[in-house]
């Protein structure tokens, strides 16, 4: 057995990674509260608020809880997983519209 | 002190797409170079995510399948501020706070690695203390729309579920922060007395030097901040 596979390797990163990291997120919340402010509609909103939310999303995982640095059979246990969620929001969108239309159908005056 | 002697990695593990293969498929670890606490941490953050994500698409669910109009989230949380009307101004200032707070958590988890016990105890303190304002503020939400007449079972503004899924998703994450605060005082604790620079071992420490504690404590608290992501997203702003 080996030694270097029990030896645990520390996450030290130039500081200067996180500041930059610690400004887009400011910047990427700064740009979705202004998306509400000027109250966008439509495709524009959704697509900015999803963009912005998937990159703040990106950046804490991989820099802030150093993710871009672990090895990718820590990644892949972590990061695919939540697919399964997806999944299942899928699956309810569905549901819950049926749900909406009989509702409409039944309860509508 | 002292620097450990650096050994040549007898067997390193193979990088890459292959590596990952080997990793899963291997004795003993799959999760090779990582700690069993950082290890476990990710596996409670992954299920901690899950419930999240089921309390998530049970609200969109919710709002998806009613029949009534849904609360317009913008003007239910906007603030009057000097006579002006402004939407959802509370809620940004905690989502900056909270980002601050996982700056400074960053700070503290690099300032443990340089084994920098008083800048790390500070920034730790710092960063609870930044929670502490977050759930301080989402206190005065909660009261302001109590106070409005916001229940689970009802609202003067729309749709019904409205209070419930409110209620639910903020108040978990609410409490995930308020657990994350009490985490960080007694970690930042241990490091201010310098208990993970004595040559022994405990439950958090493996040994002298050993600050990893500090990593997954922050593990934990990026992950607040990142379940407040989506909850800004998907409540607040959609």
């Amino acid at each position: 057995m080996s030694q270097s596979e029990d030896h645990e390797e520390h996450q030290q990163h130039p500081l200067k990674v996180y500041f930059v990291c610690w400004i887009l997120l400011f910047v990427l919340s700064a740009g979705s509260y202004f998306v509400d402010y000027v109250q966008l509609q439509g495709l524009l909103r959704w697509s900015l608020i999803l963009i912005f939310m998937m990159l703040k999303a990106g950046l804490i995982v991989a820099v802030f809880m150093h993710m871009a640095w672990e090895r990718l059979a820590l990644s892949y246990a972590v990061v695919l997983p939540p697919i399964a969620i997806l999944m299942f929001m899928v699956i309810m969108m569905f549901e819950s519209d049926y749900t909406a239309l009989t509702r409409m159908e039944e309860f509508s005056p | 002190m002292q620097e450990a002697p650096l050994k040549p990695p007898s067997n390193p593990p193979t990088p890459g797409l292959q590596g990952f293969v080997e990793d899963w498929s291997s004795d003993q670890r799959a999760f090779k170079k990582v700690s069993w606490g950082k290890a476990m941490m990710w596996i409670f953050l992954l299920s901690d995510t899950f419930v999240f994500g089921c309390f998530l698409v049970a609200y969109m669910i919710a709002r998806s399948s009613t029949v009534t109009e849904w609360p317009n989230a913008s003007e239910v949380f906007a603030l009057h501020i000097g006579g002006v009307e402004l939407p959802l101004i509370l809620i940004a200032i905690m989502t900056f706070v909270l980002i601050t707070s996982s700056g400074t958590m960053a700070m503290a988890v690099n300032c443990a690695y340089s084994r920098a016990r008083k800048p790390t105890a500070l920034l730790m303190l710092l960063t609870a203390a930044l929670g502490a304002g977050f759930v301080g503020m989402q206190v005065f939400e909660w009261s302001k729309l109590i106070h409005e007449g916001v229940r689970p079972w009802g609202n003067p503004f729309g749709a019904e579920q409205f209070g419930a899924s409110f209620f639910m998703i903020t108040g978990f994450h609410g409490t995930h922060v308020s657990i994350g605060v009490i985490f960080l005082l007694i970690v930042a604790r241990k490091v201010w007395k310098g208990e993970f620079d004595r040559d022994e071992r405990t439950w958090m420490c493996s040994g002298k030097g050993d600050y990893e504690a500090v990593e997954i404590m922050g593990l934990y608290w990026h992950f607040v901040d990142l379940v407040w992501v989506f909850i800004f997203a998907f409540f607040y702003l959609w």
